[in-house]
Parts: structure tokens; C-alpha cells; sequence
């Protein structure tokens, strides 16, 4: 099996109160088409919990102000929370010295940052990007857009049909070339957990700068920047019980100041005159107009929840839920899982033989139960494994083994109306 | 509240599994492909002209139930009809799928092609169930360059 044994990861959950949990999030608790909600798509948005929602609503009823520009009273209130955030958020990715954390919208504005800045700064034609198989199209697209710019080619770490990186492709792929490393940390459309510590190492004893798609990692498994040494990580407040429209990107000041800036406007600044614009030092010169502030002091809010529940547990959580769920569908009949890595994370995507993944979607609606359909923003691992499109059941800390239960009767279901 | 009972007819059901037409016709006058990025519905259409009048029409590829049943019923529907009878067949069942759920529509023109009005229940399927009729129309406007797509 991909995973610990049932046992063993039973063992380890005892540390978080799932019943609790759930108590904090409000929406788990309506129902849909008349049924008790199974919210099992994670992995594109996670839910949000009271004292997230609260924070929110607490800004905008007592300290909604523009930051970083006011000596008034609400003014301070509201840059201090912003600039407490930014440093409860450098704590939670346990930021070595010297590093940054940058606000973005989001995972795909983090890279577009990175691509446009440091890339458009390093690779040139006849350079190279390095990307995997098994990428985000957020994680490629960009890139893509760079290299077509410049000339330069983008290059693919292939995966095996377990959907692992193919570890000894690495050597022909890190070249004198390769201008920068993008690649996920977790899978989003198989679960593969990338070893992405070995991986960086080995980029880094060529010289190769790494920038890790953190999305799929940052809301479910313990992050530690020191010891992973990425040069860039980027992720999602969506996606980590935080706002949409919020996200996180890391990386090392003297790269940073190296760079050019993103975007021109206010608060990226120290001076203008038509003649001549001073940038602004870290992390400002990054983060150009007024932020998403409310955006910024709800994802600290959220990393405040997280951290109250622990990383580890929730990493032991959904490691149980997982391997729960791969034996539990093993009886539904016809159903193949898709990506059955030895390291995987809290998503299973999988096909059936009775029926199209957007009508296995559209039944399990029926039953309330909430999956994601289609290509997963990641049409190059469909095409890797021959198939238009999966079914992908994604869990957080709140999903439980009952509602893996509700999921297979579901998809018995599914097999009752196609078969 | 939705039930995809009433999406799914069994007419639907009937059709997804045991699809009429389908196949690959040898000599076509137009081939054209259909595909649906979003979810990776991919058909290609087969036509056989007799003057303006549609002899054989066929269907081959993958997709989920909505587009694969109405593809198969698209070609019982038309064989033998002409050109100008198909498109009018077409507006009548594009109209029906994308008019608000409580509509009247044109029961005899559409026949029974009428198993497709659950679809104005679940917007995000229209695209399904009008895949194979993009790409047909396209066809018998001659335009078989390009594969047809719903983006
Ligand atoms: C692995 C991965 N990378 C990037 C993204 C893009 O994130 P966002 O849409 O929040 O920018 C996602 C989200 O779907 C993802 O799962």
C-alpha cells in the first residue's frame, strides 16, 4: 500500500479532535440538495473557520484603513496587523535569516512574479527552465510564456506511471543551461509528495535556483524553508483556510533586491520625480498599490488556526484519510486509482470504467458529496496517463472517515446508473 | 432541488452505453473533430452526402454521457434529413437546452431530442450536449479545417 498501514495511522491521529474541528467550520453543517455536505475538493479551495471569518469581519468593523501611509490612529492599527501577519507567516514557513515574505494574489501571481522578474533577468535565448510532468499549468504556462520570449527552451523531469519524478532523469536535465528549477511540492492532480528536499540539493551543487509551487503543501504538511533552502516557495491563502485572492511569496533578500520590480505604483516607492524613481526596499518594492489587507491579516489569522492544530496532526490526519480511502474504493466496482506514489499527500483522482469523470461528479452532487471533475489545471499528467480527465477526492483537517463512507456509497451510485 | 434523475433519462442512459452510429464511415464528404478542453470530450463526425440531403452521418471518440448520447441521437435524428432541415433542428435544440428551465419549447420539432431538456437545469453541461452539433453544423458549412471547439 502507497501509505502507512491503517493501524499505524489511526494511532497518530488520536491528537486531533476532528469533531472539534468541524465545530469551527460553519459551512460544513448546511446541507446541499437535502443532504449533509461531504466536502471533499480541498485541494482547489479549503474552507474557512469562525476565527477567520471573525478577523474579517473585526477588520472591517474596527480598523479598515490603508497601511503604510497614515499617522492616523486606525492607520497604524491596520499596518500593524498587516506588517504582525507577514511576520506569524515567516514563522509558520520557519523563513531563515535573510529571507522575505512577499504578498501576492495568489500561488499563479507569485510565479508570474518570479517568471517576469528574476526570469526575464536571467534566461536568455538558448538558456533553459527546468519544470516536471507532473506541474500546475500555473507552474508552466508562465514559464512558457518567458522562454517563448526569449528563446529559450523549457524542459520537462518526466514521471513514472506511479506518478513519481524519475529521480535518475535529473542528472541529463540539470545542465549549464538551466537558468531555474519550477516545480511542485505536491502534486495537485495525483497527491505525489515530490522529494523536493534531495531535488533542491541537487540543483543547488549546480548552481540552479528553485522555485517550489508550495500550494498543494503549505495548507497540509509542516513547511520548513530552512532546511528545504528553496530559493523561491509560493502558496495560496484559498487554499490554507485563509481568503481567496491572497498568497505568500518567499524568497532571499539579496535575490529580491536584485530584481527588478513587478509592478510600478504606489507604495513600491521611496521617491519619484519624472525624472527618476527610487524602488522601495523589501518586501515593498514587491507589492506595488494598496494590498489585499484584509486579504493579508485573515491568511495570519489562518495560519494562527493551522498552527493550533498543528501541522503534524494534520499531516497524520490526512495520511489516515488517504489510506482509509484507497482501501475503502478499492470496492467500488471498476474504479482505478490514478497516481499511486509512495509519498502522497490528502488527493486521490481516480477513473471509473461505468462513467465519465464529469458524470461521477455530477451524481455525487446529488448525494451532496462535492469532488472536483476534469483536467485539474493539469493537462500534461492526463495526457501522461491516457485519459481525458479524473475525479479527484481532496481531504483537510475537517473530512472524516464517515464521509469517505458517503463517498463510496456515492460512487456505488454512480455504478447503479451507468452500469 | 436538482436531481440528475432528471438529466440523466433513460433514454440518455440507453444511449451512452449502446451509441447508434457509431464509427468511422469510409469516404466521407466531411469529417470534422468536436472537443471540449474543459473536460476532455473529443468526437469526430463522420458525414455522407447525397445532394443536400445528409445519407449517412457517424460518430466516433469519448465523452462523458450527456455528450456521447447526444451525439448518437444527433446522427438518428438526421439521417436523411437535409441541410437546411438539420440546422433548423439544431437552433430548435440549442434553444431548448440554453432557455431557462421552466420554458416552452418546439416538442415537434425536437422529437426526441426533448430528453436533452434536463440540461437547462445544469448550465456547465450545455457545452456537452451541444459538442457534436458544433462540429456537425460546422461540417456541413464546410468548414473542416479546424477542429471545433466549446472555448
Ligand atoms: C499545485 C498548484 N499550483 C498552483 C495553483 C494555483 O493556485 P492559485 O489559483 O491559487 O493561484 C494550484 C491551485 O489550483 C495548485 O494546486
Amino acid at each position: 500500500m502507497a501509505v502507512d498501514t491503517l493501524e499505524q495511522a489511526e494511532s497518530s491521529t488520536l491528537s486531533l479532535d476532528v469533531e472539534a474541528v468541524r465545530r469551527d467550520f460553519p459551512i460544513l453543517s448546511r446541507t446541499v440538495h437535502g443532504k449533509p455536505i461531504v466536502y471533499l475538493d480541498n485541494a482547489a479551495t479549503s474552507q474557512t473557520p469562525i476565527p477567520v471569518i471573525d478577523t474579517i469581519r473585526r477588520y472591517y468593523l474596527e480598523e479598515n484603513s490603508n497601511v503604510h501611509r497614515g499617522v492616523h490612529f486606525l492607520s497604524q492599527v491596520a499596518t500593524e496587523k498587516y506588517e504582525a501577519a507577514r511576520r506569524r507567516i515567516a514563522t509558520f514557513l520557519n523563513s531563515p535569516v535573510g529571507c522575505e515574505v512577499i504578498f501576492t494574489r495568489g500561488t499563479t501571481d507569485g510565479i508570474n512574479l518570479v517568471a517576469q522578474t528574476y526570469g526575464r533577468q536571467h534566461v536568455g535565448a538558448g538558456d533553459e527552465v527546468l519544470v516536471s510532468h507532473l506541474e500546475h499549468h500555473s507552474n508552466i504556462v508562465p514559464w512558457q510564456m518567458l522562454c517563448e520570449e526569449k528563446g529559450a527552451r523549457l524542459r520537462v523531469i518526466p514521471i513514472n506511471d506511479r506518478g513519481e519524478i524519475i529521480m535518475e532523469s535529473l542528472d541529463g536535465l540539470l545542465t549549464g543551461k538551466t537558468k531555474i528549477l519550477a516545480l511542485a511540492h505536491v502534486s495537485n492532480a495525483l497527491g505525489t509528495v515530490n522529494p523536493v528536499k534531495e531535488i533542491i540539493a541537487r540543483a543547488h551543487e549546480r548552481d540552479i535556483p528553485v522555485l517550489l509551487d508550495g500550494a498543494q503543501s503549505a495548507p497540509h504538511m509542516p513547511i520548513d524553508l530552512k532546511d528545504l533552502g528553496a530559493d523561491f516557495f509560493a502558496c495560496s491563502g484559498h487554499k490554507m483556510y485563509g481568503p481567496t485572492g491572497i498568497g505568500i511569496l518567499h524568497g532571499r533578500a539579496k535575490v529580491l533586491n536584485a530584481m527588478p520590480p513587478y509592478q510600478g505604483g504606489g507604495d513600491m516607492i521611496m521617491s519619484v520625480s519624472f525624472e527618476k524613481t527610487t524602488f522601495n526596499s523589501l518586501p515593498y518594492k514587491f507589492e506595488a498599490g494598496t494590498p489585499n489587507i484584509e486579504g493579508v491579516i485573515a491568511l495570519g489569522a489562518a495560519v494562527d488556526y493551522l498552527e493550533h492544530l498543528g501541522m503534524d496532526n494534520i499531516a497524520a490526519h490526512e495520511r489516515d484519510l488517504v489510506a482509509y480511502a484507497t482501501e475503502a474504493l478499492r470496492e467500488v466496482k471498476g474504479l482505478t486509482i490514478i497516481g499511486t506514489a509512495k509519498a502522497k499527500a490528502g488527493v486521490i483522482s481516480f477513473v471509473m470504467e461505468s462513467a465519465h469523470p464529469h458524470d461521477i461528479g455530477q451524481i455525487l452532487d446529488d448525494e451532496g458529496v462535492a469532488i472536483r471533475v476534469g483536467h485539474h489545471c493539469a493537462q500534461p499528467v492526463m495526457a501522461r496517463f491516457g485519459i481525458p480527465a479524473t475525479a479527484r477526492a481532496s481531504f483537510a483537517a475537517y473530512n472524516t472517515r464517515d464521509e469517505i463512507d458517503a463517498l463510496v456509497r456515492a460512487l456505488h451510485k454512480v455504478n447503479e446508473v451507468f452500469g | 432541488m436538482a436531481d440528475s434523475r432528471s438529466l440523466y433519462e433513460q433514454v440518455i442512459l440507453d444511449h451512452n452505453k449502446k451509441p447508434r452510429n457509431f464509427g468511422k464511415i469510409e469516404n466521407a464528404d466531411a469529417e470534422i473533430e468536436g472537443f471540449n478542453p474543459l473536460c476532455g470530450d473529443h468526437f469526430t463526425i463522420y458525414v455522407k452526402m447525397e445532394g443536400d440531403r445528409i445519407r449517412e452521418v457517424a460518430f466516433d471518440g469519448a465523452g462523458c454521457a450527456i455528450s456521447k448520447s447526444s451525439a448518437s441521437i444527433m446522427t438518428t435524428t438526421l439521417k436523411g434529413k437535409t441541410i437546411e432541415e438539420a440546422k433548423k433542428i439544431f437552433e430548435a435544440f440549442h434553444q431548448m437546452v440554453t432557455s431557462a428551465p421552466d420554458a416552452e419549447f418546439d416538442a415537434d420539432a425536437l422529437g426526441k431530442l426533448q430528453v436533452f431538456s434536463g440540461v437547462r437545469e445544469y448550465p456547465v453541461r450545455i457545452k456537452c450536449a451541444t459538442l457534436a452539433w458544433h462540429a456537425l453544423v460546422a461540417a456541413l458549412e464546410g468548414q473542416t479545417e479546424e477542429p471545433v471547439t466549446t472555448e
